[in-house]
């Protein structure tokens, strides 16, 4: 399903197609907010974005630069599945040819080898990641404060009870100063391989980390025509933002 | 009863007088007779000629239950209810303690209880309800309770517990799959004609990008039919009725569906359509649900906001233009810690006339929302209290519109009482 749109500015400098996957399913806490980041910084920058949606059981897209997905009840989980699964090798193929990929909670654990769920059962996931999920009972829940060499101190908000153990070959996103991130045990948040950000933090996570918004268009772009040309885009509202959510409580 | 309970009561009233000349909370007497007593309020309750109504759901309680009652009371009923927003089990055991005789006796005809979702848990286990009303399950308080699948099982087991009816929102597919869990209890609904269910999106319709849910086909005992500024026009067996509303808002106005419905089933054929019109017409905001007052000879509105539909239909119902707007977001217990719901809400509608104060202890992450909808701000001051001394000075001579959570609303009325003579004109 395509639902264009077109930000205000010409086009200059070229057009980015954004996939928003299942947002039908799995589009709570604040999914939105980073898609329309994206949008509006691409307009910032010079250029324009269309937004397109996948959810389950539509024709997958063939023509994407970047793919971002989100939380999702158990209930949408459930639902997206077996399509997820369906594409599975498809977004592989995106995965290791470069595309910038954003999941967050619920696709971050299904972009993972599984989900194992409190009662034992395997939620298989698509293997992007090489992570493993474990239901837990307690709920990790709060604000979260995060360094990243990549990407500077890394603000959000975390609400999941599954506990993600990354694998050897994948780095996490952050050290974690405050929060729990992945799991109680580890002091880590997310996930980086390829040019996929990974993360419980939604928040939502991009207004507030403009530095991994900026990373996925600057590789999207410089995929798709070769070079990018930053704009020039104000975050005095977001550094102000930044600097009082680290002074808010767990 | 047994020699310990047979002195609750007394205790129980001496502790709450006490506990009054101190100045003390209102909830420490329920507490005491609780611990001591713990069937005192499962007696008090029992022999309510026509029962006790618990009212529950995410947003609009407060107002719902004060519709409800006052419903109820136009129809000549004697009604308790638990008034000061005690909303929690030992919130009611205090307000009855201040009700029922030394012996324990409540002089009334029916109890309309409005109960958090996770207290009115608590609550239906010692008080199983005779009657329940369920608005709507949305993503507030994600949390505390971490999935609004969650909140959903909450409500269930009110619906479970309930003994006689069980009335239900038609439009929110959460809270209408309840009626399937439903074993003892018959099932009533309230409902919306189709051409409003675009402007009261439940939480699976919240992108707006497409409406998800189907049309329902359930009959619902009341429909609200149409929506003109605060005129509603509400069809009840078949017949249409126009009232003319003191409340604002279009959730509101949908809730009063629900407090129609409530209290018709609650009288079933006693119910006079006529005087209960009439009723719903003179119903007054509860405290702080989108009050009215008068700063400088100009009207000053608060609009309480706690969740991303509350925010969009309250962005709905009152037009900015000609209004200075000021929105003051925290992000205390009660408030909800986090702040993602934000970016559920389109700003759209505030455009044109931009907003004048971003204020509240998150008021960096509202302003941030904003730029990202192109929303221009004049002045930003997390203070709320330095914010609306600016914002009053700047918009003199205009009209007033303040958008706040919870905590940000009882620190700015605080403050209002200050700084001007606030006269409430709601
Ligand atoms: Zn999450």
């Amino acid at each position: 399903m395509t639902s264009g749109t077109q930000t205000g500015t010409p086009a200059k400098k070229g057009t980015l197609r954004i996939l928003q996957l299942y947002p039908r399913d799995m589009n709570i806490y604040g999914d939105w907010g980073n898609v329309l980041v994206l949008k509006q910084r691409l307009a910032w920058h010079g250029y324009d974005a269309v937004i397109l949606e996948h959810n389950a059981g539509d024709a997958f897209e063939k023509d994407v630069d970047i793919l971002i997905g989100g939380g999702g009840q158990d209930s949408g989980q459930v639902v997206i599945q077996q399509d997820l699964q369906a594409n599975a090798a498809h977004l592989r193929a995106l995965a290791e040819d470069g595309t910038p990929m954003l999941a967050i909670c619920g696709l971050y654990q299904l972009f993972g080898n599984f989900f194992k769920t409190h009662d034992g059962t395997i939620i298989p996931g698509i293997s992007i990641l090489d992570i493993e999920t474990h239901g837990g009972s307690e709920r990790l829940i709060g604000n979260v404060v995060g360094r990243s060499e990549e990407f500077g101190d890394i603000h959000g908000y975390e609400n999941h009870s599954g506990q993600t153990y990354l694998g050897p070959g994948i780095r996490p996103l952050a050290t974690v100063t405050k929060g729990e991130g992945n799991n109680s045990k580890e002091d880590h948040e997310g996930a980086r391989h390829l040019n996929i950000v990974a993360s419980y933090l939604h928040g939502s996570l991009l207004p507030k980390n403009p530095a991994i918004a900026d990373f996925l268009i600057r590789h999207a772009v410089t995929r798709k025509y070769g070079s990018f040309e930053p704009g020039n885009v104000d975050d005095s509202l977001a550094d102000l933002a930044r600097r009082h959510a680290a002074t808010r409580p767990r | 009863m047994s020699g310990l309970s047979s002195l609750s009561v007394p205790l129980g009233k001496t502790v709450r007088a006490l506990s009054r000349l101190r100045g003390g909370g209102s909830a420490f007497p329920g507490l005491v007779v609780e611990r001591i007593d713990p069937g005192f309020m499962a007696r008090a309750l029992r022999n309510l000629p026509r029962g006790v109504i618990v009212v529950s759901g995410t947003n609009g309680k407060t107002t719902t239950t004060k519709m409800v009652v006052e419903l109820l009371e136009g129809q000549g009923l004697k009604v308790f209810t638990n008034r000061t927003g005690s909303n929690f089990t030992r919130g009611v055991a205090a307000a009855l303690l201040g009700e029922v005789d030394w012996r324990g006796r409540l002089d009334a005809d029916v109890a309309v209880l409005e109960l958090d979702e996770a207290h009115a848990v608590h609550f239906v286990k010692l008080v199983p309800p005779t009657h329940c009303l369920l608005l709507n399950v949305l993503r507030d308080q994600l949390d505390r309770f971490g999935e609004i699948d969650k909140t959903t099982r909450l409500l269930e087991q009110i619906a479970v517990k309930t003994t006689g009816t069980v009335v239900l929102n038609r439009e929110d597919p959460r809270v209408a799959s309840i009626a399937s869990s439903v074993r003892e209890a018959s099932v009533a609904y309230f409902g919306l004609n189709e051409s409003l269910r675009d402007t009261f999106p439940s939480d699976d319709d919240l992108r707006g990008a497409t409406g998800t849910a189907p049309a329902s086909s359930l009959p619902a005992d009341v429909v609200l039919v149409a929506v003109e500024s605060n005129t509603a026009t509400f069809r009840m067996d078949g017949e249409e009725s126009t009232v003319d509303l003191s409340l604002r808002g279009v959730y509101n106005i949908f809730n009063a569906a629900a407090a129609l419905a409530m209290a018709r089933t609650v009288l079933a054929g006693d119910a006079n359509r006529e005087t209960m019109l009439r009723s719903l017409a003179a119903v007054e905001p509860a405290f702080g649900r989108g009050e009215s007052l008068v700063v400088d000879g100009q009207p000053l509105e608060l609009v309480l906001v706690k969740n991303p539909s509350g925010f969009r239909l309250g962005l709905k119902s009152f037009d900015a233009a000609g209004y200075a707007t000021m929105i003051a977001i925290n992000d205390n217990y009660a408030d909800g810690r986090d702040m993602s719901w934000l970016w559920d809400v389109d700003f759209d509608s505030l455009r044109t006339s931009g907003v004048d104060m971003v204020s509240g202890v998150r008021a960096y992450d509202m302003a941030l929302r904003l730029q990202y909808d192109d929303v221009a701000i004049q002045d930003i001051d997390p203070d709320t209290g330095s914010a609306l001394r600016t914002f009053i000075r700047s918009a003199k001579g205009q009209p007033k519109r303040i958008f706040c959570t919870y905590t940000a609303m009882l620190a700015i009325r605080r403050d209002l009482s200050r700084i001007t003579d606030v006269k409430v004109v709601s």
